[in-house]
C-alpha cells in the first residue's frame, strides 16, 4: 500500500516535471508553428547560470533560482528576436531547421566557453530532503514540483483566458494573420509566447538541477525530448494535451519501471515509447489534438 | 479620406490589380463592385499591408508604404475580412475583446460590448459560447462588431453577404446601412451589385484588375446594360 502510495507519488513528480517541459514548447508551438528544439539549450542557460551565480554571486539559493529563471527567460526572448524573428513567416521547415542549428550552436559554446565537463551545483540539494506524509515517504521536491506545476496550470490558464494579451494569443494559434488585422501587435505576441516559454524552462531547469545537481553542455537533450513526447501523445499545439501528455509519459514510465521485471529494466524505454506509439496509432495527431481547421470558404 | 493612386497588387509573380486609383471621402460609403478574381479582395489586402503592393495608398494625407499592418489598424482602418475569420475557437465576448485589444480606455470597452450585445441579442445570448458555433449570419455580424470595436475611422468590408440566405443578406446590408448613417466611412466590397448601390454613395466596376468604370450610385445603378455587360452581374 505504502509502495503503490509511493511510487503514484512519483508518477505524478515526473508527470508535472514534463507538464512543465512540455507545456514551454507547446506555447511556442501553438501560436507560431515551431517546435522549438533549442528550448533544451534554454533550460541548459538555466544551469549554467545557476553555477556562475554559485561561484560568483551569492550562495543563496533563492538568489540563485531567481536568477536563473530570469536567465532562461531572457535567453528565450533574445532567441526569439535573433534566430526566430527572421524566419517567423517561413515554411515550419525552415523554422525547425532554425531551431536545431540553435540548439548546435549553443551546445558548442558551453563546449568551447565553459566546459565538457558537468559542473556542480550543490546549492539546490536542499531541495530535495526525505519527509514523511501521511506515513509515506516521500521527497520535498515532488512537493515543490507537483505545486509548482499546479500554479503555473493556473496562472496560465487565467492568463490565456482573462487578459486581451492571452486571448490574442489563443487566437493566434488559429489566424495570426486576422489578430494582426484587429491591430494587437505579432511582435509583442511572439515575445510574449517566448517568455512564458522561458520562464517554464526556469522552471523545470530548478527542478532538474535539484535531482540532478550538475549542468554539461548536453544537459538539454534529454529534457527537451520528453517534452516533444508529451506534445506528441498530448496533441501538438494544444496545451492542455501538452500537460495531459506529460502526466501521461511520466505515469507510464513509473508503471514500466515498477512492472518490468529487473532482468527486462534495460527496455524501459522500448516499452514506453511502445506503449506510445500504440496511443498514435489510436489517436494518430495526439490524444488533444486541436480541431483541424476544414478551410471551407464561407 | 482614403486615397489609392495607381495601385498593383500582387501574389507571388502574379499581377491581382493593375494600377487602380480610388478614393473614398470622410463619411461617405464606397461600393467596390466586381464578380470574382476582379481584384477586390486584393485591394482590400493592400489597403491593411498583408499584400505585396505597389502605387500610394494615403490615409488622412499620410502614405502608407512604410506603416506595418498592426499601425495602419492603430491609425484607425478596420476590416471585416472575406470570409469572416471570426477566433471560432473564442468565445463571442473574447472575439469582440481582441477587436478591441489596442485601445487603451479600458473602462469604454466593456461598454462598447455591451452596446453591440444590445443591438445584436443573439450575440448576448452566445456572449460565452464558441465563435465557430455561430451562424454564417450571426458570424458575419461579430466579424463587424469585432472590426467596430477599434473604434475605426474607416471601415472595409468585404464581402459582408457572401454565403448568406437572401433574408440575412437584407439583415446586413440594413446594418450597414445604420452605420453610414451614424457617419461611419466605409469601403464596401460586393458581388451583390445591386444591393450594395442601394446603400452606396459612389461606386466602382473592378474587372479583371481594371476599374472598368465608376459614378454615383445613381449613375451607376441606371446603367444597368453597361454593368451586366462588364460583370455579368446586376
Amino acid at each position: 500500500m505504502e509502495y503503490a502510495a509511493q511510487q503514484i507519488i512519483n508518477a505524478l513528480s515526473f508527470g508535472a516535471e514534463y507538464a512543465l517541459l512540455a507545456l514551454g514548447l507547446a506555447i511556442v508551438f501553438s501560436v507560431m508553428g515551431l517546435v522549438n528544439f533549442a528550448h533544451g539549450e534554454v533550460i541548459a542557460v538555466g544551469g549554467y547560470t545557476m553555477v556562475a551565480f554559485a561561484a560568483l554571486v551569492t550562495a543563496n539559493p533563492l538568489i540563485i533560482i531567481i536568477g536563473a529563471v530570469a536567465a532562461t527567460a531572457l535567453t528565450s526572448v533574445a532567441l526569439e528576436r535573433v534566430a526566430f524573428r527572421p524566419v517567423r513567416y517561413a515554411d515550419p521547415t525552415t523554422g525547425l531547421l532554425t531551431a536545431f542549428g540553435v540548439s548546435i550552436v549553443l551546445q558548442n559554446l558551453f563546449l568551447l566557453f565553459i566546459s565538457p565537463r558537468p559542473i556542480a551545483v550543490t546549492s539546490l540539494y536542499f531541495l530535495d530532503a526525505p519527509v514523511m506524509v501521511l506515513g509515506v515517504q516521500i521527497s520535498s521536491l515532488q512537493i515543490f514540483e507537483s505545486i509548482t506545476t499546479v500554479v503555473v496550470i493556473i496562472g496560465l490558464v487565467l492568463f490565456l483566458q482573462r487578459t486581451t494579451l492571452g486571448l490574442a494569443m489563443r487566437a493566434a494559434s488559429l489566424d495570426f494573420e486576422m489578430v494582426r488585422l484587429t491591430g494587437i501587435r505579432a511582435n509583442r505576441v511572439f515575445a510574449l509566447a517566448f517568455l512564458i516559454s522561458g520562464l517554464l524552462a526556469g522552471l523545470a531547469c530548478i527542478f532538474i538541477m535539484a535531482r540532478r545537481g550538475s549542468v554539461d553542455p548536453h544537459f538539454g537533450f534529454n529534457p527537451v525530448l520528453k517534452a516533444f513526447v508529451a506534445c506528441v501523445v498530448g496533441g501538438f499545439g494544444s496545451l492542455p494535451g501538452a500537460v495531459l501528455g506529460g502526466f501521461l509519459l511520466g505515469a507510464v514510465e513509473v508503471a514500466m519501471l515498477v512492472l518490468l521485471p529487473q532482468e527486462y529494466g534495460g527496455l524501459k524505454d522500448a516499452f514506453v515509447f511502445g506503449i506510445i506509439a500504440l496511443v498514435l496509432v489510436w489517436r494518430p495527431d495526439g490524444i488533444l489534438s486541436p480541431a483541424r481547421e476544414k478551410g471551407d470558404k464561407l | 479620406m482614403l486615397d489609392i493612386q495607381n495601385l498593383q497588387v500582387f501574389h507571388g509573380p502574379i499581377e491581382a490589380v493593375h494600377g487602380i486609383s480610388l478614393s473614398v471621402a470622410s463619411g461617405q460609403c464606397v461600393a467596390l463592385l466586381g464578380p470574382n478574381g476582379a481584384g477586390k479582395t486584393s485591394t482590400i489586402s493592400a489597403i491593411c499591408g498583408i499584400a505585396q503592393a505597389s502605387g500610394t495608398i494615403a490615409f488622412e494625407g499620410t502614405d502608407l508604404a512604410k506603416v506595418s499592418v498592426e499601425d495602419r489598424i492603430g491609425r484607425g482602418i478596420a476590416v471585416s475580412p472575406e470570409g469572416r475569420r471570426i477566433f471560432s475557437n473564442l468565445s463571442v465576448e473574447a472575439n469582440l475583446r481582441i477587436g478591441g485589444g489596442i485601445r487603451s480606455d479600458r473602462e469604454n470597452i466593456q461598454a462598447d460590448i455591451d452596446k453591440w450585445f444590445d443591438t445584436f441579442p443573439i450575440l448576448g445570448e452566445r456572449r460565452s459560447q464558441p465563435g465557430g458555433t455561430l451562424s454564417g449570419g450571426e458570424q458575419q455580424m461579430l466579424a463587424i462588431a469585432r472590426a467596430l470595436m477599434s473604434r475605426p475611422k474607416i471601415l472595409l468590408l468585404d464581402e459582408p453577404s457572401l454565403g448568406l440566405a437572401p433574408r440575412i443578406v437584407a439583415q446586413v446590408f440594413q446594418m450597414i446601412a445604420q452605420l453610414r448613417s451614424e457617419g461611419m466611412t466605409i469601403l464596401l466590397v460586393e458581388q451583390n451589385a445591386r444591393q450594395a448601390l442601394d446603400i452606396s454613395d459612389y461606386g466602382y466596376l473592378l474587372n479583371n484588375g481594371r476599374i472598368q468604370a465608376q459614378g454615383t450610385s445613381a449613375e451607376l445603378g441606371g446603367s444597368k446594360d453597361m454593368m451586366a455587360k462588364l460583370t455579368g452581374l446586376v
